[in-house]
């Protein structure tokens, strides 16, 4: 009795083909080193993504909650952001253009592409400061009322994703210029420009939650 | 047998980048332990002051004022600081014991050990993980030393309490540091996660499926996955409670407040919105530290009767369903605050829907212990004593989880009885489980058995002895955070038992005593591991040598043909085939 039991059977679960978890996620195995780190990277980077999304997601479902409150006042956008929103919009086609031509392997445009997105990055987080400026010289500061504190801690939350991707463009350049990258093998220039057009579509994504909600 | 050696190129490596900023997330798992015993000794004695004003209230020890000129003047606790104590116990224990043990260390330690990686996907980020746990940890500790002292509106700092600086002592200084220590925690923990979930996917060896990964990888999985999903809501809900305390902005605080004659200038923010943004975190935050805890007890289970676990595909999805329905949850954590009883009704639905998965998970273990021969280690009898908590707290986990039951219990003992069980206890016993599983990996010796044992048994009835009289406490209208019970009549005639939970946890403290010292005692001293597997056990760790270097594998990384628990396969010789043995027909073969 005893005996018959201790020997379970083992099919159950022993991984045999044909199970949709396996299938969704692939077997591993195949591709060369380097292939394989730069999976990883483009991976780890959409995963974090997934990460900054909540962190929004749950703003704006405070802003939500918040904006039933009875002491709501909407806030007139600043002017200035219609400045800086072309901007970034435009830094997000440099930046295409930069990392196509990493991978068409034309290297001085390459480093010219790039450091022109970084230069307008820089530029619009300067137009963000000016914006604030613009708003506090109306006499409307973050505890002006909550429409208003939503606005500088949200775009202020947006301007140090925006900051990080500017550092990581530099860090980028650096690399360039040690040459240190290889088109179909290193993964920062791709990985940094998806980064740089989600930071832009979160922006996007700001504006309308802010303004068109 | 060998010693691994190092296959990186980092042949000689300085005292600096071997040991303090490590790359290697084996070190760098060692790191998060040694910080995590540290954290619960200071969590578990803060719980000892607790007990002891518990168990006896207001009495006069002139010998604590040495101790705590300001919190024990003239030996007598004074109230300020037991809400200090148990603020401090819960978010020591919750963040940096059991979410820094079980996850940032052994998931660490082992997953790249269990699916053939030889390191994390990015080993940077993981030394700076724990760099920034440190700090968060060390900010946390220095609140204690701060004018008007550590923070004191419970582990779940809801506001007003934590938003406005002069309410109580605590919400100065101590709060602040509190909340900045809980951003460095987050920012850790959200860097590791995405080092799991990444290496899980996409550095598994050859032959590794997913349906083939051990259950304690399955679940630190998840555990990633859970932690990037839930933890950037408490960085946003900390940043708006930030600018609520330093900056004038009235996310959380309502109109009308006044602390003593000052009427404070805030209007329209809303108290509720904080606690929907921290149990957002905060459900998910219990399975952080109770899934590893699951995935240890199958491997250790299963290992120690020899048996393939039962159900290996079904308890794969409960823990994927369970990780799933964590994020619909949180309201049951409201039901007193005011929500719609439609909403009500709703979150208990979604509750109860997690005691199916649960329930699957406790018979697969049952009919895996089902008539075996088990092998009584301190491990396994760990693991068998999560079994025991997990069902005990799962229970009572049903009536609190239904909304017109909670209304009556909720902010009572029977919550800290239920949540000891079934967090803090599935969570310590799993971190102690797998250090004794896990330790002749880790350095190569044994445990002593003996001291483990009898640290297992004090531990295991103590632990009862101190959470299960709580709940009758919690049914007779006990409220916890509260600081003297005797203030109210009808409290007094359970003074006894309030006594006797206080000795049965100074059992419980004195008995962890056994454990540090076989700890460190048995690092130097401890019986050697004569082979690399130890245990006979199916995963891949084991197939390391026994001190494996930075990379794991001295040669190339093992091929993976099988699922881990081929225990007493009817096809193999032995009583177990481990994943990176080939099947018997292919041996023939060759
Ligand atoms: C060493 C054994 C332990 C003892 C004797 C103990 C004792 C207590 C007591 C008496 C309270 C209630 C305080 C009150 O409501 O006034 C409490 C609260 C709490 N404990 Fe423990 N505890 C222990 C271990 C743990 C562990 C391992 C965890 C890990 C999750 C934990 C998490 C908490 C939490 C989250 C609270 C709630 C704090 C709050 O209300 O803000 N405890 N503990
Ligand atoms: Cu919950």
């Amino acid at each position: 009795m005893a005996e018959t039991l201790t020997v379970p059977k083992t099919k159950s679960g022993d991984g045999g083909g044909g199970d949709f978890v396996d299938q969704s996620f692939g077997d591993y195995g195949s591709g060369g080193e380097s292939q394989k780190r730069a999976d990883t990277a483009k991976l780890g980077l959409r995963i974090a993504l997934g990460s900054v999304t909540m962190l929004f997601a749950a703003f704006t479902s405070a802003y939500i909650v918040r904006s039933a409150g009875e002491d709501w006042i909407p806030l007139a956008a600043p002017s200035l952001i219609w400045v800086n929103t072309v901007i970034l919009l435009f830094s997000s086609v440099t930046m295409e253009l930069g990392k196509r031509a990493f991978e068409s392997w034309r290297p001085v445009a390459f480093r010219k592409w790039i450091a022109v997105t970084a230069v307008l990055g820089a530029l619009f987080i300067a137009g963000q400061v000016a914006a604030w400026n613009q708003l506090a010289s109306q006499g409307i500061y973050l505890q002006s009322h909550p429409h208003s504190s939503f606005f500088y801690v949200l775009t202020g939350v947006h301007a140090v994703h925006l900051l990080v991707g500017v550092l990581a463009l530099f860090y980028v350049l650096m690399l360039a210029r040690r040459y240190e990258l290889t088109p179909g093998e290193s993964s920062s220039p791709g990985v940094v420009a998806t980064y740089w057009h989600f930071v832009g579509g979160i922006w996007i994504y700001l504006i309308v939650v802010l303004f068109y909600l | 047998m060998s010693e691994g050696h190092d296959d990186h190129g980092h042949g000689k490596q300085s005292f600096i980048s071997k040991y303090i900023f490590s790359y290697d997330h084996k070190m760098i798992a060692k790191q998060y332990l040694t910080l995590v015993m540290f954290m619960a000794v200071v969590g578990g004695s803060l719980a000892m002051l607790v007990r002891l004003q518990l168990g006896w209230p207001g009495q006069h020890a002139q010998f604590w004022e040495t101790l705590f000129p300001a919190g024990m003047a003239q030996g007598v606790m004074t109230p300020e600081f037991y809400v200090m104590l148990f603020t401090m116990h819960g978010t020591i224990m919750v963040f940096f014991v059991l979410s820094l043990g079980p996850v940032s260390g052994f998931g660490n330690f082992l997953i790249p050990l269990q699916v053939g990686a030889r390191d994390m996907a990015f080993p940077f980020l993981n030394m700076m993980s724990f760099w920034t746990a440190l700090p968060g940890a060390i900010i946390i500790l220095i609140s204690f030393f701060v004018e008007g002292g550590a923070a004191a509106s419970g582990w779940t700092a809801y506001p007003p309490l934590s938003a406005i600086r002069s309410a109580i002592p605590g919400s100065a200084m101590g709060q602040t540091l509190w909340i900045v220590g809980m951003i460095f925690f987050i920012a850790s923990f959200t860097m590791g996660g995405l080092n799991f979930v990444v290496t899980i996917l996409n550095l598994r060896t050859k032959g590794l499926k997913m349906m083939r990964l051990p259950l304690t990888t399955w679940a630190q999985f998840l555990v990633g996955i859970l932690g990037l999903l839930a933890f950037p809501a408490l960085a946003a809900g900390s940043i708006l409670l930030l600018f609520d305390r330093g900056l004038g902005t009235s996310f959380y605080l309502p109109a009308g407040i006044f602390i003593g004659d000052t009427l404070f200038p805030h209007s329209g923010g809303s108290p509720l919105l904080w606690q929907h943004l921290f149990w957002f975190l905060g459900h998910p935050e219990v399975y952080i530290i109770m899934l590893p805890a699951l995935g240890f007890t199958s491997d250790i289970i299963s290992t120690f009767t020899r048996r393939p676990i039962f159900g290996y595909r079904s308890m794969v999805y409960a823990i994927v369903a369970i990780a799933m329905l964590s994020f619909v949850v949180w309201g049951h954590h409201m039901f007193v605050s005011g929500m719609s009883p439609f909403l009500g009704t709703a979150f208990t639905m979604t509750t109860l829907c997690i005691a199916v998965p649960s329930a699957v998970k406790v018979f697969n273990w049952l009919a895996t212990l089902w008539m075996a021969k088990i092998q009584f280690t301190t491990p396994m009898l760990f693991a068998l004593g999560i079994v025991s908590f997990f069902v005990t707290g799962g229970l009572t986990g049903i009536f609190l989880g239904t909304n017109v039951v909670d209304i009556q219990l909720h902010d009572t003992y029977f919550v800290v009885a239920h949540f000891h069980f079934i967090m803090a206890g599935a969570g310590l016993f799993g971190l102690l489980a797998a250090v004794y599983y896990w330790f002749p990996k880790m350095f190569g010796r044994h445990m002593n058995e003996r001291a483990g044992k009898v640290h297992f048994w004090f531990t295991f009835i103590a632990y009862y002895g101190v959470f299960f009289p709580m709940h009758y406490l919690g049914i007779s209208g006990m409220m916890r955070r509260i600081y003297d019970p005797n203030t109210y009549d009808y409290l007094k005639p359970f003074q006894n038992v309030n006594t006797f939970i206080s000795i049965s946890a100074f059992i419980l403290g004195l008995a962890q005593v056994i454990f540090l010292a076989n700890y460190f005692w048995s690092m130097f001293k401890g019986k050697k591991v004569e082979s690399e597997n130890p245990w006979h056990a199916n995963t891949l760790e084991w197939s390391t040598p026994i001190h494996p270097g930075h990379g794991n594998w001295p040669g190339d990384i093992p091929e993976v043909y099988r699922w881990p628990y081929d225990y007493q396969h009817p096809d193999e010789e032995g009583d177990h085939a481990p994943q990176w043995q080939p099947p018997a027909k292919v041996k023939a073969a060759k």
